[in-house]
């Protein structure tokens, strides 16, 4: 099983880095148009924003919230539109499927190929951030296992996506419906403690809030009690979704 | 020895209400390139499907290898290759890449793939396009490719879906002599085809299949001596007199309505007297062909 899953990964690696110039290059630079935009420009009519018990400056607040939004758009994105890409036009999996690979494997070396993008993409944000010492290490070095576990999660929910949508089209639905609400509203420009009751509820329900509350940890070095909590939001969304995609893609794939 | 490397027991399959396939029994011989002809819907593509663990049965044994493939699809699917009728070309990797990666799947030591990958495109006379990609290849080329990467597991049983439908006259000849000298090698072939000519020249035996069943099984030639006879004359506006006449010696024929077709062991002596006494403007005696057996045994409807 798992040397399947390994042989799926390489292929997905083979080709990143036949395109690494290319690949790498959204990951720097958005961070830093984000931190030029919101960092510099809101910064000065914002100032400070309360965190915990004191307040800090603005742009510390958002600088985990972006690697957070990285962390699900690499991987989401990566299982929808780049999976079915391989899946519906270039039927790479069609072509798995007849070597001994099982379709458990190429689902979920697709999914693990999501969440090593994910990392990819954190690894280089991480750079420009230490640059503007906005981590704090040691803690900040577990961003890239946090990256790993957030990327699985997104992914396979992504993955979930691509088994059920008819057309590529369709996608825009969940990133509609879903990855745009969560990065507007989980905690990531502006703090969730000064909302009414019922928006902080419905924050609480995204993955992406739970997210951004590990990223600000590990990023400030001081952990909140909520950690476990939202460490296992994180999981439970991969034990959810994950056993999902191979369910909704075996019944795509096998007929 | 008769060594069976597929055996198919009343092998079934369908879908909700369509049945796709219907209580099928095949058997095909090691060494054997073995063909499934049949018209569009016939259940060719969903037999072979069902083989390399596509599509699971609905009922009945099916065995490759002595292997029951809903149980060893991985152990099976490690010793065949398989050539889809889709284009499933890599076009993120080179052509070389291609087929390395593929033999990754299997699981193929590097230096071994590399060896291996050299050599099939050579002998698919590719070796000049290792580092392309499919996007800028031919049909016959891509085609080609297909071919080479179902073989770099060396396995022993090629499976291949329409290797040559849409292909121009030279590749599907390029690729019938690779075919011919894979099969020279001792390969167990499968393939289906529309092409009645493909079938003639290259398999041992075929299965004609119609609506999800067999309709025959056997040696080409054997099916047409069994099915339509040594000749076909053909007649074109055929004349009334001309249809009592053969109406009255009792001959084999189909009515085209604007063309006859008269089956059977002719001889000149027949086709002179025919063609002098009843078609002034002449009509043709021919070898009968496979696709003559084809015709009359799944009609001349259209499939769609």
């Amino acid at each position: 099983m798992s040397m399947g899953i390994l042989r799926v990964w390489q292929r997905n690696l083979d080709v990143y880095r036949q395109n690494w110039k290319i690949s790498f290059m959204p990951p720097l630079l958005e961070p830093l148009l984000y931190l030029a935009a919101f960092g510099v420009g809101l910064s000065g009519l914002i100032g400070e924003v309360p965190y915990g018990a004191g307040k800090i400056s603005y742009l510390t607040f958002i600088a985990p919230a972006l690697l957070a939004i990285n962390i699900m758009n690499n991987a989401f994105f990566e299982n929808t539109y780049a999976s079915f890409v391989r899946m519906y036009y270039q039927k790479t999996f069609a072509a798995m499927m007849a070597t001994p690979l099982s379709v458990e494997e190429i689902i979920t070396g697709e999914i693990v190929w999501g969440a090593t993008k994910s990392v990819i993409a954190t690894a280089i944000m991480m750079v420009i951030l230490t640059i503007f010492n906005l981590i704090h290490y040691p803690t900040g070095l577990l961003l890239i296992p946090l990256a790993f576990c957030g990327g699985f999660a997104f992914g396979s929910m992504g993955m979930y996506f691509t088994g059920i949508v008819f057309h590529i089209e369709l996608f825009n639905l969940p990133f509609f419906l879903f990855i745009t609400p969560m990065f507007l509203f989980s905690g990531t420009f502006f703090p969730l403690e000064g909302m009414p009751p019922w928006p902080q509820m419905l924050a609480t329900a995204l993955p992406l809030t739970h997210l951004v509350d590990l990223t600000r940890g590990l990023c400030y070095g001081s952990f909140a009690k909520s950690v476990p909590l939202a460490l296992g939001y994180v999981l439970l969304f991969s034990l959810i979704f994950y056993p999902l995609a191979l369910i909704k893609m075996r019944r795509r794939l096998i007929k | 020895m008769w060594e069976p490397i597929v055996e198919a027991l009343q092998i079934s399959k369908t879908y909700g209400e369509l049945v796709a396939v219907a209580e099928v029994s095949f058997a095909i011989a090691r060494g054997e390139c073995f063909g499934s002809l049949g018209p569009n819907g016939a259940g060719k593509t969903t037999t072979i499907r069902m083989i390399y663990g596509f599509s699971p049965l609905t009922a009945g044994v099916l065995k490759v290898f002595g292997l029951d493939v809903s149980r060893h699809a991985r152990a099976i699917k490690a010793r065949i290759g398989v050539c889809q009728q889709d284009n499933t070309i890599d076009p993120d990797l080179t052509i070389i890449q291609n087929l390395t990666v593929f033999a990754r799947y299997f699981n193929i030591p590097r230096p071994l793939a590399v060896r291996k990958a050299d050599e099939l495109l050579r002998f698919m006379s590719l070796d000049h396009r290792s580092h392309s990609r499919a996007l800028e290849l031919s049909g016959g080329m891509v085609r080609r490719i297909v071919l080479a990467r179902a073989l770099i597991n060396q396995p022993e049983l090629l499976i291949l879906d329409e290797p040559t439908t849409g292909l121009g006259p030279q590749s599907r000849h390029q690729v019938w002599e690779r075919l011919d000298s894979l099969r020279r090698q001792g390969l167990s072939i499968l393939l289906t085809t529309h092409y009645m000519d493909e079938a003639s020249r290259l398999c041992d035996r075929i299965i004609i299949m119609d609506q999800g069943r067999i309709l025959v099984q056997g040696k080409p030639s054997e099916l047409i001596r069994e099915h339509i006879g040594k000749d076909v004359l053909e007649i074109s506006s055929p004349a009334t007199d001309l249809r009592a006449y053969i109406h009255l010696q009792k001959m084999a024929f189909e009515d085209l309505g604007d063309r006859l077709l008269v089956y059977g062991d002719h001889d000149d002596h027949l086709y002179r007297y025919i063609s002098n006494r009843f078609c002034p403007e002449g009509c043709v005696m021919r070898t009968a062909t496979l696709e003559d057996v084809f015709l009359k045994l799944t009609g001349r409807g259209l499939r769609e």
